[in-house]
């Protein structure tokens, strides 16, 4: 892969090379195929497959009659209560998409130099607790203070989480697909041990206490709305990670890194310095994905709060094409669909399961964009490769 | 043409889909059938149980149309990270709200939990359809369904395994999410008094020990799991005093407040380990308290002859059938019939907040049948249990 790859430094912009519209064509025709097979299973469990697509809709967007009729009915009558529950399905799907946001980059970056972050799910929950702690240990700081603490110390946790691999990798050559998944796991059982013992709230149950109020990330509606400014946050960071890497010298630095670390070494870069750099910084977005989940939805941290995020976020990547603006693209689309699953469980009765099919197959045809241009007879376009990871011996 | 093909198919789909999307709330009576497509779990390395789960039959797959007239409750389970199929409490609880519906006309729906952060979209799910009866899976969920109860004072909650008040630790914020039955009237949790159960265990694996000692060991020291192994002790105990006899329990002191704990709810190899340690040590009875963990002692039983087992939960010579031979008795917890018992409190009205107590007097907690008991033993179980429930005979606190 290491052969094929040519530094983008003459062109930052677009998803995977091409002009926009063909940089989406394969992703949508991904989804479409997906949604299409994942039909045929929906039959196949002897389901309706348009009441199932149908609360799905309406589960991650909501339904437009019942907008409208929200709508009206606050302004004629000042009552919100239609309205709030209109907007809940959208809202909610952002919200689930928020993590993803985080973590997709957290991987993203890790890829763009040549970097595979499996530990991204280990970060998330350090960042989790770490926030957590930050957020009920200190009390009476005003919200702009403790907030924003709360945030850098998942981030923080995150960071170091991230960095002891790249550290190892850089000084000792030690993979850091190995190392991340180890600390993944010395993560899970860290978490076992806080959560049952140093943070665990007064009770037998292994969950934290809940946050200050100040710690809280803001929610723009009432209950049960929980739509927060997580979102926001996860929005900003992936734009400044764009500027990050494509605007400065030190983004350059690290994709050259990735593309190439001979060449890079070769022209006088410090490849060390780039690898430690970079997995904290991977780190530190995952730690955030935890923070804002934490303080922005859930409030407190039990065992099994981290339930997949950083593992999806590998393939949130890699759909994304590694770019931030495709990993928040690949995020919405997570989150739409993991969110109106709910519904679609609910209201047509077809296991949640169906969206990991869903989600699995989608995966599958961008990760294979070969198999979409076949089916729909699109032609093949000459399009730069992303580098996503090195081999093993590199 | 293949391409043609493939693009009209395309065409069907999308427009299937913008059709049901803009034929707004088409609700449909969904069966709830179990899922048929297992697909592993996401990969949740934490504890994704209640404590003292174990394996137990699975949901019995009936679809619950309701009978002819549109009467009947609704019910919503919302289960906890373990999933509907967890062949534990969710799977249990799902049983009784199927029963319920059955007998009582209605449906019984059930929402999968993937995420701690899908416990509240769950819950929220089932307030927006006006579900009579939302029944929430695990003390994970206490603090949203303590939340969704208070924004939604007509909506009737069942909480398995868990009651209030609980802060979840006095450093919760007063007065946000924690209740009391008095704060919150419209939740009932149901909470088990195992150790009456594993009481009559206890006294039943003294009875009938070969070497005079008998063993139990748990997964974590936490009051849902010690409840039994005190339990067990007392019933150890009480047949010493009643018998003068001198049988000895390894792996747990009510005295120290201490015994053997695994630290974990996963590890069937620590099962087989605890197992044959106790074994070497002199028991022939064991009773692990540790979910699945058990069934790596029942394995070890099986392969040595050496010992039995006493499940907890459920019946485990149903649910873990392939151990049946050296399965002892079960220490059973009845979530199914508190389930029951809660809609049908809302089905006939007399739905009350607060706490619901499973007993054995209510049959929310029981024993299983004891494998080769002697009548004798039977009928002095039969009479232990009415001493029990009729207060003659009291369980040490």
């Amino acid at each position: 892969m290491t052969q094929t790859a040519t530094v983008k430094a003459t062109k930052p912009k677009g998803i995977g090379g091409g002009t926009l519209g063909q940089a989406l064509l394969v992703p949508a025709l991904a989804v479409l195929s997906g949604l299409i097979i994942g039909a045929i299973f929906i039959l196949a469990i002897g389901e309706n497959v348009l009441t199932a697509y149908g609360a799905l809709f309406r589960g991650s967007f909501g339904s437009l009659p019942a907008l409208i009729e929200g709508i009206r009915v606050y302004f004629s009558t000042g009552e919100n209560q239609a309205l709030v529950r209109a907007l809940y399905p959208f809202t909610e799907s952002l919200v689930t998409a928020t993590p993803y946001i985080l973590t997709g980059l957290s991987v993203a970056v890790g890829f763009r130099c040549g970097l595979f972050n499996i530990g991204a799910e280990g970060q998330f929950f350090i960042g989790a607790l770490c926030s957590a702690f930050v957020g009920y240990s200190i009390r009476g700081l005003p919200a702009f203070i403790h907030l924003p603490l709360a945030i850098l110390g998942g981030a923080l946790g995150g960071a170091v989480w991230g960095m002891i691999p790249g550290y190892l990798k850089a000084r000792f050559g030690a993979h850091e697909v190995v190392n991340t998944i180890m600390m993944n796991w010395i993560a899970f059982r860290l978490s076992d041990w806080l959560l049952n013992g140093p943070m665990q709230a007064s009770g037998f149950r292994p969950v934290t206490p809940n946050i200050q109020p100040t710690a809280e990330l803001p929610r723009f509606f009432a209950d049960p709305l929980r739509f927060n400014w997580g979102f926001v946050l996860a929005l900003v960071m992936a734009y400044i990670v764009y500027w990050f890497l494509f605007k400065t010298t030190l983004g350059f630095e690290i994709r050259s890194v990735g593309a190439n670390p001979d060449a890079a070494r070769y022209a006088g870069m410090n490849i060390v310095k780039n690898f430690v750099f970079v997995m904290a910084l991977a780190g530190g977005l995952a730690g955030m994905a935890g923070s804002a989940q934490v303080l922005g939805v859930d409030h407190w941290v039990g065992q099994g709060f981290a339930a997949g995020y950083g593992f999806d976020a590998i393939a949130l990547a890699l759909v994304g094409k590694s770019h931030p603006f495709g990993v928040v693209l690949a995020a919405l689309l997570f989150g739409f669909l993991r969110s109106g699953a709910t519904e679609m469980q609910s209201m047509a009765g077809i296991p949640i399961d169906i969206i990991s099919i869903i989600q699995g197959l989608v995966i599958i045809f961008i990760a294979a964009p070969a198999i979409i241009r076949w089916i729909y007879r699109i032609p093949t376009i000459k399009t730069e490769e992303t580098v996503l990871t090195r081999g093993w011996g590199s | 043409m293949k391409k043609s093909y493939f693009a009209m198919v395309a065409l069907i789909i999308a427009s299937l889909v913008l059709a049901a999307c803009g034929g707004g709330q088409t609700q449909t009576p969904a069966a709830t059938e179990p899922p048929t497509e297992v697909v592993t779990e996401a990969p949740t390395e934490a504890m994704t149980e209640a404590p003292t789960e174990a394996p137990t039959e699975a949901p019995t797959g009936e679809a619950t149309e309701p009978p002819a007239s549109g009467e009947g409750i609704t019910i919503g389970q919302v289960t906890d990270l373990g999933g509907i199929d967890d062949k534990s409490f969710n799977a249990s609880a799902f049983a009784g709200a199927e029963r319920a519906v059955e007998q009582l006309g209605g449906e019984a729906k059930y929402l999968e939990s993937q995420q701690q952060s899908d416990y509240a979209r769950n819950i929220q799910q089932f307030v927006d359809e006006d579900t009579d009866l939302i029944v929430t899976v695990g003390f994970l969920l206490g603090v949203d369904t303590a939340t969704a109860a208070k924004a939604n004072p007509d909506q009737k909650f069942a909480i398995v395994d868990y009651s209030y008040p609980d802060c979840f630790g006095d450093t919760a914020v007063e007065g946000e999410t924690c209740g009391s039955a008095t704060e919150l009237p419209n939740v009932m949790g149901l909470t088990f008094d195992t150790d009456q159960a594993a009481f009559l265990a206890g006294y039943a694996a003294a009875a009938s020990t070969q070497t005079g000692t008998v063993a139990t060991f748990g997964g974590i020291n936490i009051p849902p799991v010690t409840i039994f192994m005190k339990g067990f002790e007392a019933g150890v105990n009480y047949y010493n005093e009643q018998k003068g006899t001198d049988v000895q329990v390894l792996g747990w002191s009510t005295a120290d407040n201490d015994g053997v704990f695994t630290g974990n709810f996963e590890s069937t190899d620590d099962g087989r380990a605890n197992a044959e340690s106790f074994v070497q040590e002199g028991a022939d009875i064991i009773m692990p308290v540790a979910g699945p963990v058990g069934l790596g002692s029942a394995a070890y039983c099986q392969e040595s002859g050496s010992c039995r087992i006493v499940g907890v939960d459920t019946d485990w010579t149903v649910s873990a059938s392939e151990y049946s031979d050296v399965i002892f008795t079960s220490v059973l917890k009845r979530v199914d019939n508190a389930v029951f018992d809660a809609a049908q409190s809302v089905a006939d009205g007399s739905f009350a907040g607060g706490v619901y107590l499973g007993t054995l007097e209510n049959e929310g907690v029981g024993l299983a049948e004891v494998s080769g008991a002697a009548s004798e033993l039977t009928a002095e179980l039969d009479q232990l249990k009415a001493d029990i429930i009729a207060g003659t005979v009291t369980l040490p606190e």
